[in-house]
């Protein structure tokens, strides 16, 4: 058999590197909203960034911000900032960069 | 005397089998959703809720619960239906044995899903393959229409007084499940004509209140012997069963499927190719396609394969030149196709000729007209005498 | 054969486009085929659907390669590298955009049907669900579905108000989208 796929996994089984492969796809352009953060209101306690599913909060030093290239805008960070910190703001109401 | 014409709807392949089992009247109609068939509980329950189908709809917490509900009313003398996919009926399992033990005519429609090993939500027939054993009738079905009838037939197989054997009806995840097609819905009182054979028949034993009656209890040493070797027995006289019963929805609906297998311009064939499900459909399009180039193609569809319909296979392929088998699994034991190996078996009846295994279609992978054209290729050159690879993974090679 | 592509993301309706689509060319007597495919199933992901029409029994089960017509619900999907790979020449593109169609987007494509079914939608329906409306700009653009036939079958899959929301909606659609031809 001449295989021509070349193989996604280097071992041979279903190992994923997540340093890798944890974002990669384009699921940005999945969002309907976005958090958007009140900065005053943030005490850097980090929660938002525990419970992102895909994980995609940058730390900025003295507060988070999600990643809008990966972000889907589930809203659990909003649901669950404790200082009510984060609104989802609907999409259309940004300049859409692309 | 014919059946009314059937109510055209467009509906997909889950509402499909839905209305098959309601249109049967089942006593007890519980299934657990799963993808790709949740849309079968979502409108079982719809029925349910508009009063169009009085089965009890036992809410379960899960496929297990789900197939010991149904195997437990069946042997109490119900109609029962289930569905399920993939990881559901592998949940299932312990109770799938168990119906098949109790001879328990239930039926369940599959929604082939990728099964073992790596989790996909995808399409693929390994779910079929890893209950083949499971002493269940299997069949296997080709477009949204086939996946109503074939439901409607299956209680008028299980529930026949020589079978009293549980049915899977498979049909192929996302690419039938989700299909939505132009189907005939027949009226509910051709249905009870179809089925009323049933009612002729001696009926079966079950469970009653105040009657000292057990059932699957348990067989030791040659009790067990002998309920395996009826159980085998029943198998192999669902074969011809499988056939009758076509002819006879065929002669009253006026649509029939070939029974056990599908011949597709294979009289004059000098190869054949061999596959089941919706590529199968697909399959039809590219022999008609290379007959116009002078390929003399034909197309085996298999839609029994448990049991295994020797005789019907040997009967189609006998004189062939070379054999392509297109399968949407893996047999993990011989390194090639399941339907592929099972047949390999039979090379002493149709004579040693080239059998080519195919491997496409795992994981919602398309078996596509340019992959079916490659098929009819490379079994074309076989049958030539030119030398030709076992086993083939197409996706793999592209 | 015509081969119809319907490209959308979760959430707009491609997948129930593509089925009353296949609801509405049953009325005129075709035969027809149609299905979806998810790569992730949720709101705001792509979703392709493919529907099949012909004069005699589809038996092909396989997605859409080579499209007499594209349908994109999504202008954000105008990216995707793979969207014009296969089309058939002489081929029809249904497009959601509040803009104009700067220029003929692929050689294969003869004609062109822009409409801005979000806005439509918005204002009829009250929400971005612009599959209906996108339906009734097909059906103008190309020719190959009456208008009633696509209304007639709309009651199949809606109800009450938002049926009649819907109604409109597509009726607009058919009205108001901008066709060219190459």
């Amino acid at each position: 058999m001449v295989i021509k796929h070349k193989n996604i996994f280097e071992t041979e089984n279903a190992w994923s590197n997540a340093d890798k492969l944890l974002l990669c796809l384009d699921t940005g352009s999945w969002r309907t909203e976005r958090p958007v953060l009140d900065q005053a209101k943030c005490n850097y306690c980090g929660l938002c960034a525990l419970y992102c599913p895909p994980q995609c909060m940058l730390d900025k030093g003295d507060h988070f911000e999600s990643n809008l290239a990966y972000c889907k805008g589930c809203g659990i960070c909003a649901h669950e900032c404790p200082r009510g910190a984060l609104t989802m703001v609907p999409e259309r109401e940004f300049d859409n960069e692309g | 005397m014919k059946a009314k014409k059937g109510t055209v709807r467009v509906i997909t392949g889950n509402a499909a089998a839905a209305y098959a089992a309601m249109l049967c009247r089942p006593d007890v109609a519980t299934s657990y959703p799963i993808t790709p068939m949740s849309e079968v509980a979502e409108q079982l329950s719809t029925f349910h809720a508009e009063g169009v189908m009085n089965a009890e709809m036992v809410e379960v917490e899960g496929e297990n619960s789900a197939m010991n509900v149904v195997a437990a009313a069946s042997i109490a003398g119900g109609r029962t239906f289930t569905a399920t996919s993939s990881w559901g009926l592998v949940y299932m399992y312990d109770a799938l044995l168990q119906a098949a033990g109790f001879r328990a005519p239930v039926v369940m429609a599959i929604a082939n899903r990728e099964t073992p090993g790596i989790l996909a939500v995808s399409s693929g027939q390994q779910d079929i393959i890893a209950t083949r054993d499971s002493g269940w009738i299997q069949i296997i079905v080709e477009n949204c229409q086939e996946i109503l009838d074939q439901i409607i037939m299956a209680f008028r197989l299980a529930e026949d007084y020589d079978i009293q054997l549980p049915v899977m009806v498979n049909y192929d995840g996302f690419y039938l499940s989700y299909l939505s097609e132009a189907v005939a819905i027949p009226a509910i009182e051709d249905v009870d004509k179809f089925l009323d054979p049933l009612k002729m028949q001696p009926q079966r034993p079950k469970l009653q209140p105040g009657v000292p009656l057990g059932c699957g209890t348990h067989g030791i040493e040659i009790g067990f012997m002998e309920l395996r070797y009826k159980h085998c027995q029943a198998l192999q006289r669902a074969l011809k069963k499988v056939d009758a019963i076509d002819a006879e929805f065929k002669g009253f609906f006026g649509r029939g499927y070939g029974g056990q297998i599908d011949e597709y311009r294979t009289e004059d064939a000098e190869i054949i190719i061999l596959t089941s499900g919706g590529a199968a459909g697909t399959t039809r399009a590219v022999v008609d396609a290379k007959r116009a180039e002078g390929v003399k193609v034909g197309l085996v569809k298999l839609r029994l394969f448990r049991p295994f319909p020797r005789e019907r296979l040997v009967k189609a392929l006998k004189g062939k030149k070379a054999i392509g088998v297109i399968d949407r699994s893996v047999c993990f034991g011989w390194n090639g196709g399941p339907i592929y190996t099972e047949l390999r078996m039979l090379s002493p009846e149709i004579g040693f000729v080239p059998i080519l295994s195919y491997i496409d279609g795992l994981a919602n992978m398309d078996i596509t007209i340019p992959h079916i054209e490659r098929v009819v290729n490379e079994v074309n050159a076989a049958a030539k005498g030119k030398s030709y690879q076992e086993v083939t993974w197409i996706p793999l090679e592209e | 054969m015509k081969e119809i592509r319907i490209h959308g993301r979760g959430g707009q309706g491609a997948v129930l486009a593509a089925r009353m689509l296949a609801s509405a060319f049953v009325t005129e007597g075709k035969y027809v085929a149609s299905f979806p495919m998810y790569g992730f199933e949720r709101r705001g992901a792509p979703v392709v659907a493919f529907t099949r029409i012909d004069d005699k029994p589809i038996r092909e089960k396989t997605q859409i390669y080579n499209p007499d017509c594209l349908i994109v619900i999504d202008p954000g999907l105008l990216t995707l590298p793979t969207l014009f790979t296969g089309l058939r020449p002489e081929s029809a593109f249904i497009l959601n955009s509040p803009k104009k169609l700067p220029k003929q987007p692929n050689e294969n494509l003869k004609i062109g049907g822009v409409v801005n079914a979000t806005g439509i939608a918005v204002q009829e329906i009250g929400r971005d669900i612009p599959n209906t409306c996108l339906l009734g700009a097909f059906a103008a653009a190309t020719g190959w579905l009456r208008l009633d036939s696509l209304l007639a079958c709309l009651k199949d899959y809606l109800s009450g108000d938002i049926l009649q929301r819907n109604l409109k909606s597509a009726e607009r659609g058919y009205k108001e989208v901008e066709v060219t031809k190459w």
